[in-house]
């Protein structure tokens, strides 16, 4: 590529838009970090501050600040994160009523706010008034009849159709990195793997832009894992800012783990949930000063996103319930067939899913991504219209299906038969037989839930911004309101049967519905991400209270079991499976009795191993195995006679230290030869100068002997964050085993393709 | 110069914390002068007997927000008060009307700019370049044959403005390498579908 030495003008501002020189210690696009030197720099750099800082009081306050680094980087990103996502959320609510009306008075507002001041809004249309119009009565002055259903139809589906469009195409001209949820990615980038741009100032732009346009056009995605994507960036773009973060990739990491904590917490305002939801799913090492900070800038984002207030209440979700009606101990049994549907749906999700984006990925169907964007927002839109349950967003639909039928309550779903001689309050009375708006509500939800079972496996991983935690907490909700009206029915229908008769006499309230919808969310949620812990308490603290643990625990449990046993992985692992990203999981097991020499490369048949000698080739030598080998790093031996082991020398440096030597010293030339001792080797008076690089080897790469067992070299991978090993019987040097060579074996022994490892 | 960068660097966090803090202190400056309507207390009473439902809205604090003092004028008689007010349910919200407008055109306006700047790169540019090098000097890369995408030309506006090193020109630079990292991004997701699919 472009020297830029030359064009290092004075002005330090300038400097950013000036090529980064890359120097020795980073790492190419598509490769793994070394985590253990890392490790090693940043023990190095700490002690070099904490001598230093005795000198003076400069270095003094020099060090304090950074000690102190770390937290005002997790402020930082809890700040950025807050308002991001609050400018989403109020994007996202005037955009998605755009697609229906506009408000007369002040364009911005969307519809809830618009009527917020009016006067004229009366009991029975709680949710109409003159200021805010429908297109239809805006541009032909009709609000009834079928001409303005149409017209209001067509607009829709334009509007619907416009936003997708500009989504998509923003995303392929200016970030393509911006699609998909993001969070397959960011779990293979925090175990060690660099993906240069990913979280790039232009990909959280994007990234940010194209959500809300993508939310509002009522497609059958989320914005939830998107924003973990939009944390990590901000996670990033800060840590850029301290040289304690920017040049250790390691110390990045640990940042980026707390920003996708802070992503978690203001998408469902359950700060606690999001640093479970970190430690358990996205991240690879947690230490534990990352779970105070990231605990720190969870806080930090919630706070942020409760004072920028988007929902108009306080609230941080838009489907916060406050209801703490009991449950009774029979109702476990209906909450465990919810976990059943949760685990069983969660597998056909995974499974059409990915067959769906293999097909996309291989044959003509990826060509064309805008033109599946915009058929898919057609088809979603036409079929979605007509159905009140899906027109409104998922948002909404889960908020209605949450709560508990009141006397703020107009919908359909409360739309029971009261008995006109009751004295008390008409929406307080349990235990009433449905009325006729019930029944309709009924169908037209069992109608929206095959729908969108079947959308949502066409929209995740389309080349927009996509998540699926919405998604599949409306799948959840909607199976499980259907469940517990039906409960609630044949309780009032069956008084006397053994299964009530104990806990739901006639008049007492004994169902809730609205706790029948959020156990199935949190069920359908763990079947497709198979999240433990983290779904739970992110469950219970969007419902702001303990009573509803045990129910909600059943159903996690019973989705994950269910689910694990048709396939152990969840979608994200799936995801990183099918894109071959070389992510050793830590969650899987093995167990087969196979030994280092049967993994190690050179196998038999092979040409031998290209290794270098410690002072017997010349630069001409290593610039030919470098030119016609693609090794990302190479043994140093003794000699070729006696291939005992003295070190490992990474690819990279290598051509970086020839480059630098054959410009700055004197008397290097293709003859000369490279050595890698302290002291020069005794050579003839007129050979030209030899290059010393001892620097750039690493005296202490890990080895294990032959008869390892595989079990082991796979626990040391996982556990250090190796990239190679070396093995060695009796000192001498065998072969090499790379984290890519141990993710094949382990494809193979699971009997998977090991050829769909594609990177280092 | 690294201590005069660092310094810099040093100055332009605390710019920035400082920047961040005191936005957060403007938007709650900005919910303290609240708008009169932003504030309200809203009452639904359900049909009683033979008065149809009706929903109350008042400017009240917090503590006063329940139904006697907020629904105005009571339409039953005093016996029949409690009995009607244990019905409504009355919640005190708020809402910011100031950050819903800033917010919506501050998005508005940084959409419209992507809009333009996306207009003006797929569709301007390679006219401009085309008037201004003319046809013999266009030189396509291999792999840019057919090539509609923008940016196709990158490459050889790369090598051309490496000679001077004034301040348009690094913005020229520095804007033609962004050029190619997002044509090289676009090639692993669309393209050969490496990442991301």
């Amino acid at each position: 590529m472009v020297n830029a030495g030359e064009m290092n003008g004075s002005g330090n501002l300038m400097d950013f838009l000036d090529e980064p020189f890359p120097d020795v210690g980073t790492y190419e696009d598509f490769h793994t970090i070394d985590w253990l030197r890392e490790k090693s720099r940043d023990t190095d750099r700490h002690r070099k501050i904490t001598s230093k800082s005795k000198e003076s009081i400069w270095e003094f306050i020099k060090s304090l600040l950074d000690a102190w680094s770390g937290w005002v980087v997790m402020l930082l990103i809890g700040l950025l994160a807050g308002t991001l996502a609050g400018v989403i959320d109020l994007a996202v609510d005037w955009m998605t009523d755009l697609k229906e009306g506009v408000c007369l008075s002040a364009f911005w507002y969307s519809h809830e706010q618009c009527c917020w001041t009016s006067n004229e809004t009366t009991f029975e249309d709680r949710d109409k008034c003159p200021l805010w119009q429908k297109w239809s009565e805006l541009l032909v002055n009709q609000s009834e009849g079928a001409s303005a259903y149409i017209l209001n139809y067509f607009l829709y589906i334009l509007w619907a159709l416009s936003f997708a469009f500009l989504a998509v195409s923003l995303v392929r001209v200016f970030a393509p990195y911006a699609c998909g949820s993001g969070i397959p990615e960011i779990k293979t980038i925090l175990s060690g793997f660099i993906i240069r741009g990913y979280l790039g100032k232009w990909t959280l732009l994007i990234k940010t832009v194209t959500l809300v346009l993508v939310v509002s056009s009522g497609l059958s995605l989320g914005k939830e894992g998107p924003l973990v994507h939009v944390a990590c960036c901000c996670g990033n773009f800060f840590s850029s800012l301290f040289s304690k973060y920017s040049k250790n990739e390691g110390k990045r990491r640990e940042v980026l783990s707390a920003a996708a904590a802070a992503g978690v917490s203001v998408a469902f305002g359950a700060p606690i949930g999001g640093v479970l939801f970190s430690l358990e799913e996205v991240s690879y090492y947690f230490p534990l000063k990352t779970l105070w900070r990231s605990f720190f800038a969870a806080l930090v984002a919630a706070f942020t996103l409760r004072s920028i207030n988007p929902f108009g209440n306080s609230r941080l979700v838009l489907f916060y319930v406050e209801y703490h009606t009991p449950w009774y101990m029979a109702e476990l049994f209906p909450f465990i067939l919810l976990g059943v549907f949760g685990g069983l749906w969660g597998t056909l999700f995974i499974r059409c899913n990915i067959a769906w984006c293999r097909r996309r990925k291989t044959t003509q169907l990826g060509k064309y991504p805008v033109l599946e964007v915009i058929v898919v927002t057609a088809i979603t839109a036409i079929i979605a219209y007509p159905n009140p349950y899906t027109r409104q967003s998922t948002s909404e639909l889960i908020s209605e299906l949450f709560n508990d039928c009141g006397a703020l309550e107009s919908s359909q779903l409360c739309d029971y038969i009261n008995d006109p001689n009751m004295t008390r309050p008409v929406d307080d009375i349990p235990d009433r037989p449905a009325g006729p708006g019930v029944y309709t509500a009924m169908w037209q939800l069992a109608l929206a839930l095959i729908f969108k079972i079947i959308i949502t496996i066409f929209t995740f991983g389309m080349k927009i911004p996509s998540g699926l935690f919405i998604p599949s907490m409306a799948v959840g909700a909607m199976a499980g309101r259907m469940v517990g009206v039906g409960v609630e029915q044949l309780a009032y229908h069956h008084h006397d049967w053994i299964i009530f008769r104990n806990w739901c006499r006639p008049g007492a309230d004994c169902v809730t519905p609205g706790l029948y919808a959020m156990v199935g969310a949190a069920a359908c949620l763990g079947g497709v991400t198979r999240m433990t812990v983290s779904l739970v308490v992110i469950m219970f603290e969007l419902t702001g209270g303990l009573e509803y643990i045990v129910p909600l625990m059943a159903a996690a449990v019973t989705s994950k079991w269910v689910a694990d046993a048709f396939g152990k992985e969840g979608i994200y692992e799936a995801h990183i499976h099918l894109n071959g990203y070389p992510f050793l999981d830590v969650k899987d097991e093995f167990t087969h009795r196979t030994l280092a020499t049967d993994v190690m490369r050179p196998r038999r048949g092979e040409p031998p191993l290209s290794v270098l000698t410690q002072d017997s080739m010349t630069v001409e030598d290593v610039e030919t195995l470098i030119k016609e080998t693609d090794y990302n790093g190479f043994p140093v031996v003794v000699s070729k006679d006696s291939e005992r082991l003295i070190g490992f020398a990474q690819r990279r440096e290598l051509i970086l230290a020839i480059k630098n030597a054959r410009q700055r010293q004197d008397g290097i030339v293709s003859n000369s030869i490279m050595y890698f001792t302290e002291e020069p080797p005794g050579l003839p008076a007129n050979s030209p100068h030899p290059l010393k690089l001892r620097r750039i080897l690493n005296l202490s790469p890990f080895t294990v002997t032959d008869h390892t067992p595989m079990e082991t070299v796979v626990d040391i991978f996982r556990k250090l964050g190796l990239r190679q090993c070396l093995v060695t019987r009796s000192g001498r040097l065998l072969g090499i085993i790379t984290k890519k060579d141990v993710l094949r074996h382990m494809a193979q022994m699971a009997n998977q393709d090991p050829e769909s490892i594609m990177f280092n | 110069t690294t201590v005069w960068s660092g310094f810099l660097r040093l100055c332009f966090v605390f710019g920035l914390s400082f920047l961040a803090l005191t936005g957060l202190l403007l938007v709650q400056l900005a919910n303290a002068a609240k708008n009169f309507e932003d504030v309200r207390c809203k009452c639904i009473c359900p049909p009683y007997k033979e008065h149809s439902g009706y929903i109350y809205n008042k400017n009240i604090t917090q503590k006063d927000c329940n139904c006697l003092h907020v629904v105005e004028p009571m339409p039953v008689p005093g016996p029949d008060v409690e009995a009607y007010c244990l019905r409504c349910e009355c919640k005190y919200e708020e809402r910011s009307s100031v950050t819903i407008k800033i917010t919506i055109i501050i998005y508005l306006s940084i959409l419209g700019l992507l809009l333009l700047y996306m207009v003006y790169l797929t569709f301007v540019e390679p006219i401009l370049k085309r008037r201004l090098f003319g046809h013999s000097q266009l030189i396509q890369s291999d792999d840019d044959v057919g090539d509609h995408q923008p940016f196709a030309n990158a490459h050889d506006v790369l090598a051309r403005s490496r000679s001077r090193a004034n301040v348009l020109n690094k913005v020229e630079y520095a804007q033609q390498r962004w050029k190619l990292q997002v044509q090289e991004q676009r090639k692993s997701v669309f393209d050969r579908h490496v990442v991301l699919s």
